[in-house]
Order: C-alpha cells, then structure tokens, then sequence
C-alpha cells in the first residue's frame, strides 16, 4: 500500500534502488565476529531451554520407573500400611482429596465469580477501596501456601471459626487458597467480552444484572471454567497446608466431612510414603505421584479442549 | 410518558443517567451488594491472615525478646533450655533461594529471550505451554524428584567430596535449590517473555536496520526495555521460593545450621513452620508461638517482595501497552 504511493518517477525509482543496494550492502557485511556470536547465542538459548524440557521430562520418567513396580489396581482399593507395604494403597487419601475438592467448588465458584464480576462490572476503579482489592488480590496470589495453613489453623481449626481437625476445614483453607486464581481468571474472561454485547442489552432496556446474567456470564463461562479447573489442579496438588490442618494421622477408613476422627489427601499420604527410607515405601510414593499427574493432565487436557473449543472470536 | 421522560433528560433536568431504569430496583441493589461482598471477601482472607498471625506472634515476644529472636544465632526450640535465634533458618531459606536462582534465572531468562525473540510463531505456541506445566506440577513431586533422582544421580556423581569441607548428607541445600530452581524456571520466563513481546517492533526495527544482529536486538535492545518486567519476574520467584515448602521438606532435611555450604542438611522457614505443626502440639506452649512468629517473618518478606514485583509489572505496562 505505501509502495503504490511512490509516484513512477525516475528520482522514486533511484531512491528505490540505492536503499536497496544500502541495505543489501549493510546486512552483508555483518562482520563474521558478530555473526558468529550470534549462532553461539542462538545456540545456548536453545540449550537452556533443553535443559528446562529434560528437567520436565526426567520429572515423569522417573517417577513412572521409580513406581511401575508398585502400580497396580490395588493402589486404587487398599488402605495404606506401614506393616505390609505390597498391600499398601491409596484409597482413603483418594476419597479425601475428592472430599476436598468437592468442598472448594462449592465454596470458590460463587464467591470467585461473583468477586470477578463486582470488580469488572460494578466497581469504579477510581475509587480507593477498588483498587486496594485489587492489590490486595494481587498480593493474595503469591502468598505462600504455607501461611494459608497457618490462615486455617489460627482461624479456621482453632480461634474465630474453631471448627477442628475436620476435612471441611482443611476444604475452606485450600479454597481460600486457590480464589485469587479463580477470580482473575474470571475477571479475564469477563473483560474479553465486548462493550458492545453491554450496550445492545442496556439499550434494549436490560437493567445492570439482566445484562451480566443473560449476556456477559454466558459468554464468558468457558473462560471461566477454564480458572475453576486450573484452581481445582492446584489445590489437588497442595500439601504444605494441609499438613497444619490436619491431614496428618495415618488413616486407614474412609474419610467423612465432618468427623474429628481425621482425614488424608493424596498428596500428604505421598508426603508420608516419601519421608519413609525402605525403598519400597518410596516405590509407593512414585506410583503415587503418577496416579495425581495422571489426574492432573486429564483436567488440564480438558481445560485446554474446553477453552480452544468454547472460545468465542468477536 | 416516553416523550415527557425523553423530555426531561433533554433538558438535563433530573442528574439521573439516560441509561438507567426509570424506577430504583431493588433487587439490583441488592444483587450489587451481595457482589461487593464476595469482592471485599479477599480483603478479609489478608486480614484474617493478618489477625491469625499477629496474636501468637505477641504472645511470642512476651516469652523471647524481639532481638533475641531476630539475631539470634541458636534455633533449637526443641531442647531444654530452648533457644529461639532465627537467623539459621533464615539463613537456610536464603541458601536455598540461592541456589535455585543461580539455576532458574539464566535458564528462565534464556528461555523467555529465546521464545520472545527466536522461537517461529509455531514453537512458541508449543514450547510455551509445556514449560508452564513445570509451574502446575505438585511441589510434593518436584521434592521427590529433588531427593531420590537430583541428589543421587546428578550432584553426587560430579561434586567433588568434601569441597567445601562438608559431608554428603542424605539431605542437602543444593537438590532443594534445584528443585526450586525447577518450579520457578516457568515464572521467570513467562513473565519475562510476557515483558519482552511488549516492547515495540520499531525499537528492534530501527537496531535491524542499523544492521545489529538478532544476538545485539536481543541484548542491547529488547533486554533493557524489557528490565522492569524482567526483574519483576526474578522477584516473584524470589518470592516463589522463600515461600516453597514441600521441596525443602523432603529435599533439604530438618537441621538449623547457620551455612551457606551447599552440601549441608539445613532447616528453612518453611519447613520448620510444616514439621512442628504437624505432631500433636499443644496450644499456647512456646514452639506453637514459634511457629506463628516464624510466619509472621515469612509473610513480611514475601509481602515486600510481591509489592515490588506488581509496582515494576504495572511500570512496564504504563510504557508499552
């Protein structure tokens, strides 16, 4: 398009000519040093970012020779034991986690979808109070997990809530855990959905809360869900704090909700098979890491699918 | 009615937008309300952190001073007489972070200048993601990969016994840093990368046509006008780090000692605050303080290091976008 413009004149044409031969003539003559310093560059990125990949990959190989011989069904079915390690298994921490987990969808869809939808419908962000939420949300994210189970402990087991060493309280913490990421994420696929789709609701009559309900939120669920999946895979892989709420005792029943007796999660049982020195305990703990990778990919896989296949292009 | 409302906003009469319901609703009131309230909901979970912390942590300071505490040389709060020195865990937790950020930042940032500036639009769309699996995996793992697979078969076949004087352990500083370094490689290079593909084409146009190579766009160009988001990154993985429990844990055992060495077993923060709690331990006795004070510390640090991180983010996105 800037080309046609040039007039066919033969001073458009010179110029034309001599900028070209300039520029052929400069990246030509590169000198060797520097060329050369460039290909060692190139290659040493490209070395760095082998060494993260094999870092990952060695990651999973590893855990998947280290626990192969201890994988089977029975990991699944069986009770864990510190007396006979070939019976050993996982059951009452799968059932735990899946407790868990339960109990931060309920507790972390409303409040994270609603939060997202006050800050980027609703609140006036020159206003003080709005925008220390949003430091504050931003600060929330990178506090360490462990000072949310310290969170749980002084507030939520003992002090103000004093619910105990139940499972629910351990579900509350690690939902306070993983809100940030589910209203950040909500509040980006809120912002993806144009103004337009506002106005054309408002100026048909839709008062503030038709508009989000029946056009915003629609529009932005697959976004949405996207945060809830990623929040539910980290806090299926959380350990530090449950470990200060109360998943410790080494238990062999299936865990209740609401019971004193305690209850366990998949990551704090592979904690526990870990910390054991006989080489079998830590075979355990391997096929234990590959059962909770495993889990991990699929919800992450369908994460990826949902949002590639939902996604809506304006 | 239409034209006598039409009427009245057309002279400015009422202060009510034109958008707006002719009639007050209730429910949206209401509605707006209860959102607000799931909104203020994060503020409460800092002040409930705030308040959970901050009563033990008095209590703390009325049986150790704060002195005592700070400068300490001695953490043994186990022993009879007990002594609450917090600097060896400290020290601990730095060592750790040292290690995993001599790993992490050249690796991360060389990651993020390649995917920025090298990677075709195709390698990146695939590259990027499966580095960013490294940030979802559970830190548990990653410590078990730190003490059964980096310790035996990586550090101990090529570091040469006792160079720094210490004995190989089965715990050590150096498999906990890696391990870290590990996590923290994705957040480094993420947000750098992020940073980097914010600077405008023309800067490294107007180095393209003076003839720079890509090597000189990369490092004398794309890199210092991408600093602040860069050091943004470095921080919050500093952050990352000091706040990183499980890999330590497992990987660099439950001994304060006041070191740098990388080869020694030492005790961070982190892991004192999950070993402690975890037993049968009795409110109101000191080593349940400890705890609290321990994490009023870690909270502080981590607090200072996310403010600085988020100022130099929203810096260089008020320059570029």
């Amino acid at each position: 398009m800037e080309a046609s413009s040039i007039p066919p004149t033969e001073r458009g044409r010179l110029a034309v000519a001599g900028a070209r031969a300039t520029t052929a003539a400069m990246l030509g003559d590169q000198p060797r040093k520097d060329v050369l310093r460039n290909n060692l560059f190139a290659g040493l990125l490209l070395l760095a970012v082998l060494i993260a990949l094999a870092g990952l990959i060695a990651l999973i190989a590893q855990a998947t020779v280290k626990g192969w011989s201890a994988f089977s069904f029975d990991l699944f079915t069986n009770p864990p034991s510190t007396l006979d390690v070939s019976n050993a298994g996982f059951r009452p921490a799968l059932i735990g986690s899946g407790m868990l987990i339960v109990g931060v969808i309920l507790f972390v869809v409303p409040i994270g979808v609603g939060a997202a939808i006050y800050l980027e419908e609703y609140a006036d962000r020159t206003k003080w109070w709005n925008r220390l939420i949003e430091l504050n949300l931003q600060n929330l994210a990178a506090v360490p997990s462990i000072i949310y189970g310290i969170l749980g402990l002084g507030f939520i087991v003992r002090g103000p809530l004093d619910l105990g060493f139940i499972l629910a309280a351990g579900a509350i913490t690690l939902a306070l855990l993983v809100l940030p990421i589910v209203i950040i994420a909500g509040r980006e696929a809120i912002r993806a959905v144009p103004s337009s789709i506002r106005e054309g609701s408002l100026a048909l009559g839709a008062t503030q809360w038709q508009t989000v309900r029946q056009q915003v939120l629609p529009a932005a669920i697959p976004g949405i869900t996207t945060g809830v999946i990623l929040a539910v895979s980290r806090a299926l892989g959380e350990t530090a704090p449950l470990l200060l709420v109360g998943a410790t005792v080494f238990v062999t029943f299936n865990p209740e909700p609401f019971s004193p007796d305690g209850y366990s999660a998949l990551p704090v049982q592979i904690f526990q098979y870990a910390t054991r020195s006989q080489e079998e305990f830590k075979a355990l703990a391997a096929a234990g890491i590959i059962v909770m990778l495993g889990v991990l990919i699929v919800m992450n896989s369908f994460a990826i699918w949902l949002r590639n296949r939902y996604e809506q292009r304006w | 009615m239409e034209a006598g409302s039409f009427g009245a906003s057309g002279k400015g009469a009422g202060n009510r937008s034109p958008l707006e319901a002719p009639s007050s609703r209730i429910g949206e009131k209401v509605i707006q309300g209860l959102l607000a309230f799931c909104g203020l909901l994060s503020v409460v979970i800092t002040v409930a952190i705030v308040v959970s912390l901050i009563g033990p942590t008095i209590g703390f300071f009325d049986l150790v001073g704060p002195i005592d505490f700070l400068f300490g040389t001695d953490w043994s709060p186990s022993f009879e007489p007990a002594s609450f020195g917090v600097l060896p865990i400290v020290v601990g937790t730095l060592s750790v972070t040292l290690w995993g950020m001599l790993f992490a930042i050249p690796i991360g940032l060389a990651t993020a200048i390649y995917l920025a500036e090298y990677a075709s639009p195709r390698v990146r769309k695939t590259v990027k993601p499966i580095i960013e699996i490294l940030a979802g995996i559970p830190t548990v793992a990653i410590g078990f990969f730190a003490v059964t697979f980096i310790l035996p078969s990586i550090i101990q076949p090529i570091w040469p016994d006792n160079l720094f004087g210490g004995d190989q352990s089965p715990f050590m500083a150096l498999a906990a840093g890696l391990g870290i370094g590990l996590l923290v490689v994705p957040v480094i290079a993420s947000i750098s990368e992020d940073a980097m593909s914010a600077v405008p084409r023309d800067l490294r146009e107007g180095a393209y046509a003076l003839g720079a190579t890509k090597a000189k766009v990369a490092i004398r160009v794309v890199f210092p006008a991408a600093l602040s988001g860069i050091v943004a990154s470095i921080v919050l993985a500093i952050s990352r780090a000091v706040g990183e429990t499980m890999i330590v844990v497992l990987a660099a055992g439950s001994t304060p000692n006041l070191t740098f060495n990388p080869v020694e077993s030492i005790q961070a923060m982190t892991s004192y605050i999950a070993t402690t709690a975890t037993g049968d331990i009795s409110q109101g006795s000191p080593d349940y303080k400890a705890i609290f004070a321990v994490g009023t510390l870690l909270f502080l640090i981590t607090l200072v290091m996310n403010l600085i991180s988020i100022r130099l983010v929203r810096k260089y996105r008020q320059v570029y976008e």
